[in-house]
């Protein structure tokens, strides 16, 4: 069919940087946020081609719950100080001080003030008016249902029932005073369409995705990896070496990882062609209840 | 973007070489509620294995109490993603779905059926190469059938494929199709679909959907995969006119200057020469920059960064193009709009519009005529309601480079902006840019506005008044007048009332001659201060966006919003002029405060109130604020 000399994905990556440059230039104080995993890993390297040979025009925002993988913290370190990009990490001190965590306070109040709250918490402090973020339409189904720019009141609030039209690329940026948008430039990525990039431009990624012998415990049918000594053991519980990679990446104590022997991309790729499973299946707080993710995106979550 | 081919002849490579050789199908379906269109894409995505374990899991646990199809599925849950969908059982939003097959991959908007929301219907519209138009074999075409397919023309979706659905529930009848599908042709034959197929399926059963079914043997053409997998829908835009809209100029230091921007059709090649639409000033590619390398020639699509040969005025919102190939310049232009919003569209209000990376404020001159999407009739109208499609013309606040939609959808599509709330109200197509526009300037005359003022020894300015009536406008504008008038000042009251027996007898007060009135008040109040007058406006001018109108048309004669705050009970037992007692008498409809809304400003430079002191207080108050 296709007459246009551009594959599909150098056709996705034009929309996602005519995107990246439409925030650029149509709002005030844009945000990045930068979760570490695969996608934000292509969000970043299609900011840098976006603005090339300027420098990426705005923050990278990072809510940090402090329960990440330390791999991953320290992927985050490297990347800022190879690409130069401007790096903000974020907190939420009462949350610290209150020492909540994902196993005395259960993943959804967790979820609500380390993640949710820090973000708004973030967000405010910044000022920003635009916040871009790496979530696909293919991920979950009300994910499928948002905008590419998604306008949010202000308290943060996405009203799915009364989303603007969004027509052609013609992209509506107004906002009033207090409001934001968040932006999804890879909307119209599949999880497929995100290896195989990474694949063909050689773009950085975190090692855990990768396969690797990992200290797991199993818990719930969940496989987690225990990756410092703050995790509480059961007594009968003793973690054991197994060979794993992960999928998505999140907090440790909530992502689950998987039993895999695929140690390169290639061999992710052929792998993922197999599976018979979604890739949020290993996530625990998007299987609370039905339509809980879209509960939480309306008070706020990305 | 090339692929590194370290590990050359692995199954990877040869995996990726097959994936990226496939096409990719933008499509969407559409038509009335209940049709059956996620019940359609939930059996495309199931029938091409899309459907993964863990969802099939819970898919199968939710569907209980519901429709479902052989395989005991409700396929409609796997989009219907928001819980007010799941409550109600309808689509409100528009939902993007991918699923590939061996030869093809797609990406599916599902649009919702209802008439409420065809706003989002046009959403997924605008991005679609091909159409599936739903119809129920019981209901046959409806309204809605007909709103959506004048749509899809309207936005320019060629491709049309008529699924007739729930054939299963007309026992797979050949008359019932044959007749669905004539009566379809004949309505769609003027809206010039390039291509229209028709197949009659289930998609609760499956039938017709991967393979042709035996439980239609009359049927003699594909079924809907095989023939989505193998249709002609793309055109070449790199064959088409240079186009490139600037979306951000790029400055990384003093001796780098870029423009960046996506290639929206054509193509431009190192050394070709380049015009600026709105400067007409001409240039030359010198170079063409990637993150990847240079490049020696950019094709619609991609994402570049182009470096000219010199230095020209070129800022975002700049179209560039080849000499002798230009986009039209214009401030006015044909189009036809498709309202969005519950707020009705007036010609006369002011608008923001976004065509590319444009942004300019924008006002309906004129309404042309609304089409009836039933039978395609022009009706003549003076307001857009919600889910209307109407002809218009636009005057924008300083001309734009366009196209005709019908060359390039994306210089020629555009949307409406709220003003106030920023809301997005309408999407419109340009049909031609109106030759009057060009021809017509304004005359620069030698004796000006100063010259003028200056002869009266003033500044002139416009004071608005806004207020209930009743409320003391007219008497506080009076007593200001006299003593301006006492001083020697020039000075002039428009009243409402008066202006209504002249120059606006033709209007009434509904919402759409209110706007009229006022711009025609605006446009009198400007022309009076050019001249060299003060000139005191006293009208209700009940909307917060006509004041805003009117203070856009002053410019930059000095305007000042003065708000005369005086309870409507007090204007009410005041009632001057008799008006308030045969308003509640039910006599006179459309009544500021009483059966019409009365939007307090919230921006006026002087507020008075008129239940505290009397005119000649506030008269004083007013002439010591305007200081002259």
């Amino acid at each position: 069919m296709s007459q246009s000399p551009l594959t599909h994905l150098q056709t996705l990556e034009a929309e996602s940087i005519e995107i990246l440059r439409e925030v650029a230039a149509s709002f005030e104080r844009p945000v990045m946020m930068y979760s570490i995993g695969k996608d934000s890993s292509v969000l970043l390297h299609l900011a840098r081609k976006a603005f090339f040979p300027s420098k990426i025009p705005f923050p990278l925002l990072h809510v940090n719950t402090t329960w990440k993988f330390r791999e991953m913290i320290a992927f985050r370190d490297r990347m800022a100080e190879e690409y130069g990009f401007d790096l903000i990490s974020h907190t939420n001190p009462d949350g610290l001080r209150d020492n909540i965590n994902p196993f005395d306070h259960g993943s959804s109040r967790y979820t609500d003030i380390m993640k949710t709250a820090a973000l708004r918490q973030a967000l405010n402090a910044g000022q920003y008016d635009a916040a871009i973020g790496g979530a696909r339409r293919d991920e979950e189904k009300s994910r499928a249902k948002e905008r590419i720019f998604s306008h949010r009141n202000a308290t943060h609030a996405w009203d799915p029932k009364n989303q603007r039209p969004e027509l052609w690329r013609v992209f509506n940026t107004r906002l009033n005073p207090g409001e934001s948008m968040r932006v999804f430039p890879l909307s119209n990525w599949t999880e497929l369409d995100i290896w195989t990039y990474i694949y063909s431009e050689g773009i950085p990624i975190v090692p855990l995705y990768f396969a690797k012998k990992r200290p797991i415990v199993e818990r719930f049918g969940t496989l987690i990896m225990v990756d410092d000594d703050r995790m509480p053991l059961n007594t009968d519980e003793v973690p054991r070496e197994e060979m794993v990679r992960f999928r998505t990446l999140g907090c440790y104590p909530l992502t689950g990882a998987m039993r895999s022997t695929a140690a390169s991309l290639p061999e992710i790729i052929m792998e993922m062609q197999a599976s018979r499973t979604s890739e949020r299946e290993g996530r625990l707080i998007d299987s609370d209840s039905v339509g809980s993710m879209e509960k939480k995106k309306q008070e706020g979550y990305f | 973007m090339t692929l590194p081919m370290a590990t050359p002849d692995t199954d990877i490579d040869l995996w990726l070489n097959q994936q990226t050789d496939k096409s990719l199908l933008r499509f969407l379906t559409c038509g009335s509620v209940d049709d059956g269109k996620s019940t359609l894409i939930g059996r495309l995505l199931y029938d091409s294995q899309l459907i993964l374990d863990d969802q099939l899991a819970s898919l199968k646990k939710e569907s209980r109490n519901r429709t479902t199809g052989d395989e005991g599925i409700d396929f409609s849950l796997l989009v219907d993603g928001l819980a007010a969908e799941r409550e109600q059982g309808i689509t409100i939003d528009v939902a993007y779905r991918f699923f590939s097959t061996d030869k093809r991959k797609f990406i599916v908007a599902d649009t919702p059926g209802h008439e409420q929301y065809t706003r989002n219907m046009a959403t997924g519209a605008s991005n679609a190469d091909l159409a599936l138009v739903l119809i129920d074999a019981r209901k046959g075409v409806l309204t809605q059938t007909r709103r959506h397919s004048f749509i899809l023309s309207l936005i320019g979706v060629k491709h049309v494929v008529l699924v007739v659905n729930k054939i299963d529930l007309v026992d797979y009848d050949q008359a019932v199709f044959d007749k669905i599908v004539a009566e379809y042709r004949a309505f769609a034959e003027p809206l010039g679909f390039k291509s229209l197929a028709a197949v009659p399926v289930s998609a609760l059963r499956g039938d017709n959907i991967l393979a042709t079914s035996p439980r239609t043997p009359w049927y003699r053409g594909s079924a809907l995969v095989p023939y989505l997998e193998t249709v002609e829908v793309a055109e070449d835009r790199t064959e088409q006119k240079f186009r490139f809209p600037v979306q951000w100029v790029n400055r990384p230091n003093l001796d780098f200057r870029g423009l960046s921007g996506t290639v929206a059709s054509g193509a431009i090649a190192v050394g070709d020469d380049v015009l600026i639409a709105s400067s007409r000033k001409p240039a030359v590619i010198k170079r063409i920059v990637t993150m990847d390398g240079e490049l020696n020639q950019a094709v619609a699509g991609q994402a570049v960064t182009l470096v000219l040969d010199r230095e020209v005025d070129v800022s975002r919102g700049d179209v560039l193009a080849r000499p002798g190939e230009t986009p039209e310049f214009s401030n006015q232009f044909q189009a036809r709009l498709v309202w969005m919003s519950e707020e009705s569209a007036f010609p006369g209000r002011s608008y923001l519009l976004k065509v590319g990376s444009q942004l300019v404020p924008a006002t309906i001159t004129d309404l042309k005529f609304r089409t009836n999407v039933n039978t395609l009739e022009h009706t003549a109208a003076t307001k857009i309601d919600l889910n209307e499609v109407a002809t218009v013309t636009i005057a924008t606040d300083k001309p734009l480079a366009f196209d005709s939609y019908a060359t390039n959808a994306l210089t020629g599509g555009f949307i409406l902006i709220d003003r106030l709330s920023n809301a997005t109200l309408g999407a419109g197509t340009i049909e031609f840019g109106l030759r009057r526009a060009q021809n017509l300037t304004y005359q620069a005359f030698d004796v000006n506005r100063a010259v003028r003022a200056s002869m009266k020894g003033q500044q002139p300015r416009i004071v608005w008044f806004t207020g209930l009536s009743g409320s003391g406008k007219s008497s506080i504008a009076n007593l200001l007048e006299k003593r301006l008038t006492a001083e020697g000042r020039h000075a002039y009251i428009l009243d409402g009332d008066n202006v209504r027996h002249g120059l606006n007898k033709d209007l009434g007060f509904t919402e759409a001659a209110r706007v009229e009135n006022i711009r025609r008040v605006a446009e009198v109040a400007k022309l009076m201060a050019d001249a060299g007058l003060i000139v005191l406006v006293s009208f209700i001018s009940p909307f917060e966006k006509e004041r805003r109108l009117a203070r856009e048309i002053a410019g930059d004669i000095d305007f000042a919003e003065v708000y005369v705050d005086t309870p409507l009970e007090v204007c009410e037992a005041r009632d001057p002029k008799g008006l308030y007692k045969r308003a509640r008498a039910g006599e006179i409809k459309n009544f500021t405060g009483i059966d019409s809304p009365f939007e307090a400003p919230t921006n006026a430079e002087l507020v008075l109130h008129g239940a505290e002191d009397e005119p000649t207080v506030l008269s004083e108050q007013l002439y010591d604020w305007l200081k002259i």
